[in-house]
């Protein structure tokens, strides 16, 4: 292979020459210890490179081994339940071979070589395929079948498939394009990491995320295929929310990539995702997720590239018409390691010292999401929502990461230190945040939820805004001035707050919620404030109204089991109650 | 023998450029004799075909452009380790200064050590009772954990972090045990106070110490921190050790970064600071931790003043971006006389989760807190209304929730500074102030527990 010479190495960044004929975005190793790293910039025959691993050690002679490959990733059996660091080796096979410390030139598959799959095939000889068609299937996990398709430009007849145990090297079927050239396959492709994988049509999105998290499902709602940002001070609970998410979410596959994290959070998700169990299916979490782990002490470089590699493993699974769920935690860390290398290549900063390209680059990434119709012969449909939290210094709103974020993702929650001071989780603060799929979902929630669900929790939003005009007049002039209606909306909008929006991920009933108790309860929370307003209406005593007992089983609602009847009968208590006055 | 180059051209404030050199390797260690023959050490922040830029520990005054000899080393800064490195006192560079003899290697550790993959790590659990309620009772710290305090100029946090070496214990378990303090910046009344109280204790034989005092050279406070984590590591996880590692201060730490990062031109990120200091933090933070199969743990309390009590300033704000949860003192209630003077509110324990409850604290544990937490929060609310509008404008509810704060900053956040309160004991506290508040306002604690603890016993 070629090589060329370091002449220069500055922390992650290393310039070498004598590389004529490199290309931009390939990969290459570095010095004698065989550092992995990518070309960032060419000029004449020097290139700039930025290195995934620690360069101590590292000095000016030695040789630069040009792959002319770029940074791609192993997509195939095997990905789901791995942990990867930020360039897709397996850190727990890292683990087995070199120990408790990650120590550097490690070269390791990111696919397990050994392992047979047993792959059942659905296509027969003489067929002819589409790139992007399934030509059989892998039981990856018990929860997840893994669809092997053909690759980009794998167009042509199938004139041998087999059958069986395989190794994901083994030739599994050959294909003979229109040029009379074979193509064979075998169980996984590579694909380039900055290169967004085609899709045949890109569709609206139309259908809700269901997190079971009451403030976002209901208020706040994110569609499959949709993006959304988390943005909040440090101690708001943005990992918590996003652990929630990868834990309860719906989508069927979850790519979480802990970008420059606490390496203790990355502890957390492993040891309690074989322990918890899919609401819907009853396998562990596991089976179903892919976790990458770059933790803030690795290499920063190999941050910049873990959300690329994570968004090419999700875009896979969408191909395969799953839909599919990426976590980023967070975009911030990722735009500093942007800013790092930017910063030792020199190049004139924009804003707050990150690079002139960081809106450009966020604006890319999350336009990877999307509902879409699969590539492929077949009309599968498959659906990526990216989560991204923001992490802007002291929680500052007007930070370029957070500002470039808002401009490309639709929804919005934002997380409030005032809240979390209080204990009100999820901090998410119900007048800043927004969705911009409420009318798109519409539709579906009224068919799928209840009819009257939307109204519903338009009436809450609406309760809530009225109460923060409240609260500020009340401030002023003292809450004795305020008219008893208007004091009902306190209550009420209280009873939203603390009974509904206010949510424990600790508590085994409360930490997820379906549509339809989230439904009812909110449904028995505004039937309580009708039936007080026709109450007070009636000439009724705002205090015996408020201190009804029926209400303190209204805040107990969120531990009631997802029994139907159990909740409907907190409702009839509400109508008996009120006759009591 | 290493070659001796005669070659510096250039030196602005901390850095030395060298001209002319040959295999040299980036962090590499230096040495650099000057006129006098004096010693000093430094490392290649940069390296490139022809000249190095070279980071002096102990500064540059006195070095001189055509005298300075310069030796490249060709390995990283090294501690040297042995189990005789338990009650020993090093300057900031790793040198005893103790009047003790050199540490004679069983091995030496590269001080920037390596990160912990994410998937040997051991999620934290075992629960540390400091005996100090304000953070057993609300934001409890576990094994492994790395949580700063978040202290301001003036403020007691040296007396707290003493108490927590002092008090610290797992319940129910008598394990070795080791304290790693080290100082960056602080000065020998700070510093003294500490080791006085080690002394007196009887600490100081099961710790190890690694000082650079305000008047020794900043640019040596790179390297102090990792130092103390390596040696750290080394009892941990290797002696299988339970080390509490100390760091104060680290807002002098950020400043020599920055003063490199000045000399060398870098484009600056936040007032000033380098862009990558949180990276840079995190190598040292993230290196507290425990890993499976391994008896030792790494328990890291960094200390810093926020400058001008500005929590969004950026060494708090990257700290609190990085560490699992945070302690932060406050200027009121010290100035209220109140001893430790710790904000419960906006100051967090991440891991607590795991560490509390039935068969490590109490099954109540988690509730309590959460209820004291939104109980204070409603109390510290009518305070503030109580200001605008006068306490006669509060409804008995709001007055009720009122009392409830001010007893709760006498009571429970108050306290000796060598009174050590069991867990069971701050539990019991808290629910002695919540029966001040009728039963049904209680809502974030299950019925259960409600029932079995609200009337006294």
């Amino acid at each position: 292979m070629r090589q060329g010479k370091i002449i220069r190495v500055a922390g992650p960044l290393v310039v070498a020459a004598e590389c004529l004929g490199a290309k931009m975005y390939d990969m290459v190793r570095v010095g004698h210890l065989g550092l992995i790293g990518e070309i960032i910039e060419l000029n004449n025959d020097r290139a700039y490179i930025q290195v995934y691993e620690d360069t101590t050690g590292v000095g000016p002679g030695e040789p630069v081994v040009l792959t002319e490959k770029p940074l791609s990733v192993e997509l195939g059996p095997g990905i789901l339940g791995s942990i990867y660091d930020g360039i897709q080796r397996p850190l727990d096979v890292i683990r087995a071979r070199h120990g408790d410390f990650v120590s550097r030139g490690i070269e390791v598959p990111a696919l397990d070589r050994e392992r047979r799959w047993p792959f059942e095939p659905v296509k027969k000889v003489g067929d002819r395929v589409l790139a992007g068609d399934i030509i059989g299937y892998v039981q990856e996990t018990p929860l997840i079948q893994h669809r092997i398709m053909t690759p980009e430009n794998g167009d042509g007849e199938i004139i041998e498939i087999k059958e069986g145990e395989f190794q994901v090297e083994e030739v599994v079927c050959r294909i003979k394009k229109d040029s009379g050239e074979i193509k064979e396959l075998n169980l996984f492709q590579v694909w380039p990491v900055r290169k967004q994988r085609p899709v045949k049509e890109r569709l609206m999105p139309f259908e809700p995320l269901i997190t079971g998290q009451r403030i976002l499902d209901t208020l706040f709602p994110l569609a499959k295929g949709g993006t959304a940002c988390v943005p909040g001070p440090f101690g708001s609970g943005k990992t918590v929310v996003q652990h929630q998410l990868a834990k309860w979410s719906d989508a069927q596959i979850i790519v979480y990539v802990a970008c420059g994290e606490r390496g203790n959070e990355v502890a957390d998700l492993l040891l309690s995702f074989p322990e918890l169990k899919d609401p819907n299916t009853g396998r562990p979490l596991l089976e179903r997720t892919v976790i990458i782990a770059n933790t803030s002490n690795m290499p920063v470089a190999a941050r910049e590239a873990s959300i690329y590699t994570g968004m090419t493993i999700a875009e896979y699974f969408r191909d395969m018409g799953y839909s599919v769920a990426l976590m980023a935690d967070s975009s911030s860390r990722w735009a500093e390691a942007l800013r790092e290398i930017g910063g030792r290549m020199e190049e004139m900063p924009g804003d707050e010292g990150y690079p002139a390209y960081l809106a450009s680059r966020l604006a890319e990434f999350y336009e990877r999401a999307g509902k879409v119709v699969c590539s492929g012969s077949e009309e599968r449909i498959g659906a990526l929502s990216v989560i991204g939290a923001v992490s802007p210094p002291g929680g500052d709103l007007s930070d370029p990461v957070v500002q470039a974020t808002l401009k490309v993702v639709k929804v919005f929650w934002a997380l409030d230190d005032r809240l979390a001071n209080m204990r009100h989780f999820p901090a998410i603060n119900w007048l800043q945040s927004y969705s911009l799929y409420r009318d798109s979902l519409k539709k579906y929630l009224a068919e799928k939820v209840a009819e009257d669900f939307v109204e519903l929790s338009q009436e809450a939003m609406k309760l809530l805004e009225l109460e923060a005009e409240l609260q500020e007049i009340a401030r002023l002039i003292g809450l004795e001035s305020l008219s008893y209606k208007e004091r009902l909306i306190l209550e009420t909008a209280r009873s939203i707050r603390e009974d509904f929006l206010h949510q424990n991920a600790f508590h085994p009933q409360d930490t997820y919620t379906s549509m339809r108790k989230q439904y009812l309860m909110l449904r028995t929370i505004l039937h309580f404030h009708h039936r007080a307003n026709e109450a007070l209406e009636a000439g009724k005593e705002f205090n015996d109204i408020i201190s009804l007992e029926v209400r303190d089983r209204i805040s107990k609602m969120k531990y009631l089991p997802e029994e139907e009847e159990t909740l409907l009968q907190v409702e009839k208590e509400v109508d008996a109650s009120f006759k009591t006055l | 023998m290493h070659k001796e180059y005669l070659t510096v051209s250039n030196i602005v404030g901390p850095l030395v450029i060298v001209e002319k050199i040959a295999d040299v390797k980036y962090n590499e260690l230096v040495e650099i004799e000057d006129s006098r023959g004096r010693l000093r050490r430094g490392t290649v922040l940069e390296v490139s075909t022809d000249q190095a830029v070279v980071q002096v520990f102990e500064g540059t005054v006195g070095l001189d452009i055509d005298k300075s000899r310069v030796r490249f080393l060709g390995r990283s800064q090294q501690l040297p380790v042995s189990e005789e490195i338990i009650g020993r006192v090093f300057d900031g560079s790793g040198r005893p200064r103790d009047n003790g003899p050199q540490i004679i290697a069983r091995k030496r550790l590269d001080i920037n050590g390596s990160p912990i993959n994410p998937d040997a790590r051991d999620y934290p659990s075992e629960f540390i009772q400091t005996g100090i309620s304000s953070i057993d009772g609300m934001n409890p710290l576990v094994r492994g954990q790395k949580l700063p305090i978040f202290s301001g100029s003036g403020l007691p946090h040296p007396r707290i972090a003493a108490q927590i070496a002092r008090q610290a214990k797992v319940l129910g378990k008598e394990e070795k045990f080791a304290v790693v303090f080290a100082a960056m910046g602080i000065t020998f009344e700070e510093a003294n106070f500490f080791i006085e109280d080690f002394r007196n204790t009887g600490a100081l034989e099961r710790a190890v110490l690694f000082l650079n005092l305000a008047n020794e050279p900043a640019i040596e406070r790179i390297a102090t921190p990792r130092l103390a984590l390596t040696c750290a590591e080394y009892l941990a996880f290797e002696l299988d050790m339970h080390v509490l590692v100390i760091l104060v201060d680290m807002t002098f730490y950020a400043e020599a970064l920055r003063e490199i990062s000045a000399a060398r031109k870098e484009i600056p990120g936040r007032r000033g600071y380098p862009g990558y200091l949180y990276t840079d933090l995190a190598t040292m933070y993230e290196r507290a931790g425990r890993i499976k199969g391994k008896k030792g743990s790494i328990t890291m309390i960094p200390i810093l003043t926020m400058p001008e009590d500005d929590k969004t300033h950026p060494i708090p704000d990257l700290t609190g971006y990085i560490t699992e949860g945070q302690v932060i003192l406050s200027r009121e209630l010290h100035r209220k006389g109140i001893y430790p003077p710790i904000d419960v509110l906006p100051s967090l324990s991440r891991l607590k989760d795991k560490g509390i409850g039935a068969g490590k604290t109490r099954e109540d544990h988690a509730d309590v807190l959460n209820q004291l937490f939104a109980c204070y929060a409603r109390g510290k609310e009518a305070r503030e209304l109580a200001l605008i509008l006068g306490e006669a404008a509060l409804s008995d509810l709001d007055r009720l929730y009122l009392k409830f704060a001010d007893l709760f900053e006498t009571e429970f956040v108050r306290q000796g500074e060598f009174e050590a309160r069991t867990i069971e004991q701050t539990i019991e506290l808290g629910w002695k102030l919540m029966r001040q508040l009728p039963k049904k306002e209680l809502k974030r604690i299950r019925p259960e527990y409600l029932e079995k603890y609200y009337s006294p016993a």
